[in-house]
Parts: C-alpha cells; sequence; structure tokens
C-alpha cells in the first residue's frame, strides 16, 4: 500500500539529495575529523561546509553554530547555559505550549529551586505580549519560547519578543525546530540569542540538531569533553549526520523560495475541503499567523486514535492530541492551554504536509476522511443526541 | 502505535452489534466525552431470561470500541446469570489480550454490562460506592480496591491502566500505594525523616515555601494564598481569589500545599484552611 504521510511535524524523509551526501562518510571516509592526517582532515572540510550551510539557512555566522545530537539537546543547552552563565538569576519565562523539551526541563528545575513562569495562550493560542512583559524582572536568566508551535502551526511573535528581552537585558531563547525551513528565520532580522533547529524536521537525518549562539552570548556546554564545537559540545563529531544536515539546509533554501507556497495550497485545499465535507470540525489555532504546512482539526464526538487507525488502513499517516495515543489519559498539553474542550480535544487530528506532497494525495485525503468521521460518528452515543445530524 | 492483537483490529474495523435495541430491557451507560470514552450498552431478553439482541454504541479509541463489540458477541445468547460472571479479564481474554495501558477498555465494557444488568433488575443505580480518591477521572477507593484484588495488581502504574486512576495530575498515587499495601496486606509504614528545624527555621521555611512554589501555582489559576499562623505541626492559611470559593478548594489544600509543604520542609505538616 502506498504511504500518504502528511506527519512532517513529527518527522520528514530525509532528501534522497541528502542521503547521498551522506553515504560515502559511513564507509569509506571514516576519518576522524580531529585527527591530524589528511584522512581525518579531508572530512573536518566537508564539516566546515556543513556549518557555514547551516549558518546560511539562519542568517548567522558559521562559529556561531554548535553542532547538537537533536532538538532537545540543543533546548536543553541553552536553557542550562543561561542558568549556569547567570548564577544570580532564578527566574526562567516559557510557555505553556512548548515542546516537551522545555517544557518538562522547566518543570524540572521549578523543583530545583528556580521560580518559571509558564505563559498562556488564548483560545486561537497566541501569546499575549502584556503577560510577558509582566512576568520579567531583574531576577529573569532567560526567556525560551517556540518560534512555531509543533502541534498547531501557530507563529509566535519572536520579533517582538527579542525586542523586548533585549530591552531587559535577558537572554532569549527560541525553540525553532518547526520554522526552520518552512518559514524565512533570520537572526539577523530577529535579535534571538540562541535558537534550536534540529535535521530531521527538514528532511535530514535523525539524530542531529544544532543551536545557534549568537556571538557575545555566555555559554557554557551541556557535554563536557574534547576540544570539539570549540569546546562548547564535547564528543566525536556525527560527521555523516552534520554532512547531512548541512545539505537539507542548503535544499531548505531553495524550498523557501518557492515551493513552499506549493504546501501552503496543498494545505489549504486539504483544510478547506475538510470543513465543507465535515460537519462539527474546528481547525485549532491562529489560521492568519501559521506554518504554511500545519493544520489542526477537531472533529467532536469522534476520538482521535479511532481515526488515526481508520485512516491508517488507507495508508494515510496523520497524528492526533488526543490521550489515546499519547500513552497519557489526559489530551495534548497544548489545546488545553489554549482551552479547547475535552470534546473536541480527544477528536483532533494533525495533518502536517512537505514539499513532497502532490495534489493527488491530498485528494485522496478529503476523498476518504468525510466517511471515516461519518462511520465513527455512527458508533458514537453522543452524535445522535447532540450533533447536528440528530 | 499501539501493539493491537488481530482480534481487536478485527473488531475496531468491523465492529459487531452496533446501535440500539429497541424497547430494551436494560441499558447501562458508563464514562463521558470529557474522559475520552463512553459506552452505552442495551439488551434485550427472552423468556428463558437469555440475552437474545445486544447493541452497543462507543465513543472512544480501537481498543474501547472493539472492547464493546466483543462483548455483545460474548454475551448473546448468555443467561442473565452468566453474563454477570464476565470479568473485564475475559473481555480482554477474548480478544487475544490488550496492551497494558488499555485495560481500562475493557473495565468499561465490565461496567456498562453489570449496570444494565441491574438496571433490567430494577436495581437503584448503584451510587458510587467510597470515597473519591483520584480528582481527575472521578474514581473511588472502592473501584480501585476491587481491580487491584481481581485483577492482582501490584503497582500504580496498573491501576492506571486498568482503571484511569492517578492517570492526570498523579496527586493520589501516593493514596492508591497505600489502597495496593492494604489488598496485599502490607501494613503502610509512615516514614518521618527526623528534622533539625527549629521553630523559627520552620516557619521562615514554611514563609518561603509558600512564596516560591505555592502561590506562584495557585496564581495561575487566579488564586492565592496567605500564611496565617503556625501552632506546632499544624499549618493556617487563608485562601483568596478563585481558591475560596472554589468546591475543589479542599483538595487543592489538601494534596497540593499540604504535599508541597510537607515535601520541603518538614513531612509532619498538616494544613488547616481559615475562612
Amino acid at each position: 500500500m502506498k504511504v500518504i504521510y502528511t506527519d512532517n511535524n513529527a518527522t520528514t524523509q530525509v532528501a534522497s539529495e541528502v542521503l547521498e551526501e551522506m553515504l560515502p562518510y559511513f564507509h569509506d571516509l571514516y576519518g576522524n575529523p580531529s585527527s591530524m592526517h589528511s584522512f581525518g582532515g579531508q572530512v573536518a572540510v566537508k564539516l566546515t561546509e556543513a556549518r557555514e550551510k547551516v549558518a546560511d539557512l539562519v542568517g548567522a555566522t558559521p562559529d556561531e553554530i554548535i553542532f547538537t545530537s537533536c532538538g532537545t539537546e540543543s533546548d536543553n543547552t541553552a536553557i542550562k547555559a543561561a542558568i549556569e552563565s547567570n548564577p544570580g538569576k532564578k527566574h526562567i519565562v516559557t510557555t505553556r505550549v512548548e515542546h516537551p523539551a522545555v517544557k518538562n526541563l522547566g518543570e524540572y528545575l521549578s523543583k530545583r529551586g528556580y521560580r518559571v513562569t509558564f505563559l498562556p495562550v488564548d483560545r486561537q493560542g497566541r501569546l499575549g505580549l502584556e503577560y510577558l512583559q509582566k512576568s520579567l524582572s531583574d531576577d529573569t536568566a532567560i526567556i525560551s519560547i517556540m518560534w512555531a508551535n509543533n502541534e498547531t502551526g501557530v507563529v509566535f511573535p519572536v520579533g517582538e519578543i527579542a525586542e523586548m528581552a533585549r530591552d531587559r537585558g535577558i537572554v532569549f531563547h527560541s525553540d525553532a525546530v518547526q520554522a526552520v525551513g518552512k518559514i524565512p528565520v533570520d537572526v539577523r532580522e530577529v535579535p534571538v540569542d540562541m535558537l534550536s533547529l534540529s535535521g530531521h524536521k527538514i528532511h535530514g537525518p535523525k539524530g542531529i540538531g544544532a543551536l545557534y549562539v549568537r556571538k557575545g552570548t555566555k555559554f557554557s556546554p551541556l557535554l563536557m569533553g574534547g576540544h570539539q564545537e570549540g569546546g562548547r559540545r564535547g564528543g566525536t563529531e556525527n560527521v555523516a549526520s552534520i554532512i547531512g544536515l548541512g545539505k537539507a539546509c542548503e535544499l531548505a533554501v531553495e524550498h523557501l523560495k518557492g515551493q513552499n507556497e506549493h504546501v501552503k495550497y496543498l494545505r489549504d485545499k486539504l483544510e478547506r475541503q475538510i470543513l465543507k465535507e465535515i460537519p462539527n470540525a474546528l481547525v485549532n489555532g491562529d489560521r492568519d499567523n501559521r506554518l504554511p504546512n500545519t493544520t489542526n482539526i477537531s472533529f467532536e464526538y469522534v476520538e482521535g486514535e479511532a481515526i488515526l487507525l481508520m485512516m491508517n488502513e488507507f495508508g494515510i499517516s496523520a497524528s492526533s492530541g488526543s490521550a489515546c495515543t499519547s500513552g497519557s489519559l489526559e489530551p495534548s498539553h497544548v489545546l488545553r492551554a489554549m482551552g479547547v474542550p475535552f470534546t473536541a480535544a480527544h477528536g483532533s487530528i494533525r495533518f502536517s504536509l512537505s514539499v513532497y506532497n502532490t495534489e493527488e494525495e491530498i485528494d485522496f485525503i478529503i476523498e476518504k476522511l468525510p466517511p471515516i468521521i461519518e462511520r465513527l460518528r455512527s458508533l458514537s452515543p453522543f452524535w445522535g443526541q447532540s450533533g447536528k445530524e440528530a | 502505535m499501539w501493539d493491537y492483537t488481530d482480534e481487536v483490529k478485527e473488531h475496531f474495523l468491523n465492529p459487531r452489534n452496533v446501535g440500539e435495541v429497541d424497547d430494551p430491557d436494560g441499558v447501562g451507560e458508563v464514562g463521558s466525552l470529557a474522559c475520552g470514552d463512553a459506552l452505552k450498552l442495551t439488551f434485550k431478553v427472552d423468556e428463558q431470561k437469555r440475552i437474545k439482541d445486544v447493541k452497543f454504541q462507543t465513543f472512544g479509541c480501537a481498543s474501547a470500541i472493539a472492547s464493546s463489540s466483543a462483548l455483545t458477541e460474548m454475551v448473546k445468547g448468555m443467561t442473565l446469570e452468566d453474563a454477570e460472571k464476565i470479568t473485564n479479564q475475559d473481555i480482554a481474554d477474548y480478544l487475544g489480550g490488550l496492551p497494558k495501558e488499555k485495560m481500562h477498555c475493557s473495565v468499561m465494557g465490565r461496567d456498562a454490562l453489570e449496570k444494565a444488568i441491574a438496571h433490567y433488575h430494577g436495581r437503584p443505580e448503584k451510587k458510587i460506592e467510597g470515597n473519591v480518591v483520584c480528582e481527575c477521572f472521578g474514581i473511588t477507593d472502592v473501584e480501585i480496591e476491587r481491580v487491584v484484588r481481581e485483577d492482582n495488581l501490584m503497582t500504580v502504574e496498573d491501576v492506571t491502566d486498568y482503571t484511569k486512576a492517578g492517570g492526570g495530575c498523579e496527586s493520589c498515587h501516593e493514596r492508591i500505594q497505600e489502597i495496593i499495601d492494604q489488598v496485599h496486606g502490607k501494613s503502610h509504614v509512615v516514614q518521618h525523616k527526623p528534622t533539625g528545624l527549629t521553630n523559627i527555621q520552620k516557619i521562615k521555611l514554611i514563609e518561603e515555601t509558600l512564596e516560591r512554589e505555592i502561590k506562584p501555582s495557585l496564581k495561575k489559576d487566579g488564586g492565592d494564598i496567605d500564611l496565617v499562623d503556625v501552632d506546632g505541626n499544624t499549618v493556617f492559611v487563608r485562601l483568596h481569589g478563585t481558591c475560596a470559593t472554589c468546591a475543589a478548594s479542599e483538595v487543592t489544600l489538601k494534596h497540593y500545599v499540604e504535599s508541597k509543604l510537607r515535601d520541603l520542609v518538614t513531612p509532619e505538616l498538616v494544613v488547616e484552611e481559615i475562612q
């Protein structure tokens, strides 16, 4: 069965160009870039190139890029670096809708003597800047706010947040894992101090990420070890993956020039048709400030896992904020923070597209989804009672 | 992705006996939209008190739908007496097993069947017995005791998998462990950490903990808390804002403030609210 993959905020396919670049560095060119001999040295040259490509995608200089093992490591490094290098400050500001990499670290630190403010969002998932302004104090060590949300695609006003942080002399870190490659992210225009990105969200390999650290930002490494990454991240470099990440960033620069328009067209078509064909379906998140590839739709009176498994029968891959899919018993913390009623949160489905999706695939989903929802509603004891089609 | 058996998948994709029986003899409804799953079971009996027709409607995940469908197949043709003996484990076994985290789906099936049979006999709707332990999902100590005994559960995690209790805010985990220990005949030993705090140090630490750990969380929900007095190990506090009027304030106090203070100051503390 053909797979129709619309779960690209979870992970993406490694682009064939990326894979091709990576392959020689597993078996043939396996030298250690730190070695003195030219067999290793030729690898170091490739790492330099990759660093330039990553820097280029976000408007940084190569020495401001640190390679890490993933987005989570980048987030942890940034927050821990900020609190380590500001030992007198015991306050952290973040939001209620962050990725677990930031949220759970925040909760951990709140039990270790830090005061952590989790800023609220409104029903559309938007951040109120007045809350941010009010929360800041001389004790604030770092503001860590995502560039765009992984579940709803809502884009935060990072430019204004960065200005606010700068005025107060507070370090601003942004988890841009979902934003990079989908919308322009440029650290020359938005003065963030630190920014996380991840390879596998942009058609690079899994197990590789990067952290941008603005020149002059106080830093302290998470992993102590050798002199790799200028002493900012110990451990022998994940050579093949770094080279893959470099290539993926180079492709992302290309995609930003036009192909992302195509993604937006497909997303809009999918969303429009679903809302037209299926009653009691609602979009979660601010539709005016969203990533072009993401739509999060709640189907009332049905449960998300059941929808996913029925779509799975047709090879359609998506994800849900339902409790049943998370392993926990409560629906997504993002949808709950937005005040989406449990009744709708349990039936939420996220479609996240990529440049590799085709219009035929979108049409296929539009054809298959309405009967699935109708079928599950016909099983539901609530649909007849409360639904429009009673 | 859940590791569902072929039987679960089959019953999910092709559920049997969907709908409502006309003019039913027994009706059982459990769960709610908010909880994420709900089941309505209806049946009709023949002259020999055998279930001759049975149907279900389920809102929930694949295993909830499959468990409901399986249950209807199992009880069809059974006498009410036999049907009443079906356990949640029987439902899971019929489906070749359920993932551990999904056992509560089979418990929901058994509960709906029990309710429907009670309804048939005209027994009054069983009042929820016992005291609520898990506030998030409204599960009582009696319900928890029952699954711990019947399914020989050993850990809090097991109890969550079977009843959902403890799957939300997790503040009831200690109480669930106590119930498990009681059922398995272990006496619950409360461990007291020796503390070397003077009264002044204790009061200071209580104040600091309220400021740093407790107030910020209450403020998030629009409430606030003031320290009024400390007498020995009793901490008197006053609540403001939404906390003061919220029906759950008793719970907020007992479970949250007290456990925080016990964790961070000394385990002997008791919190009392002053109106």
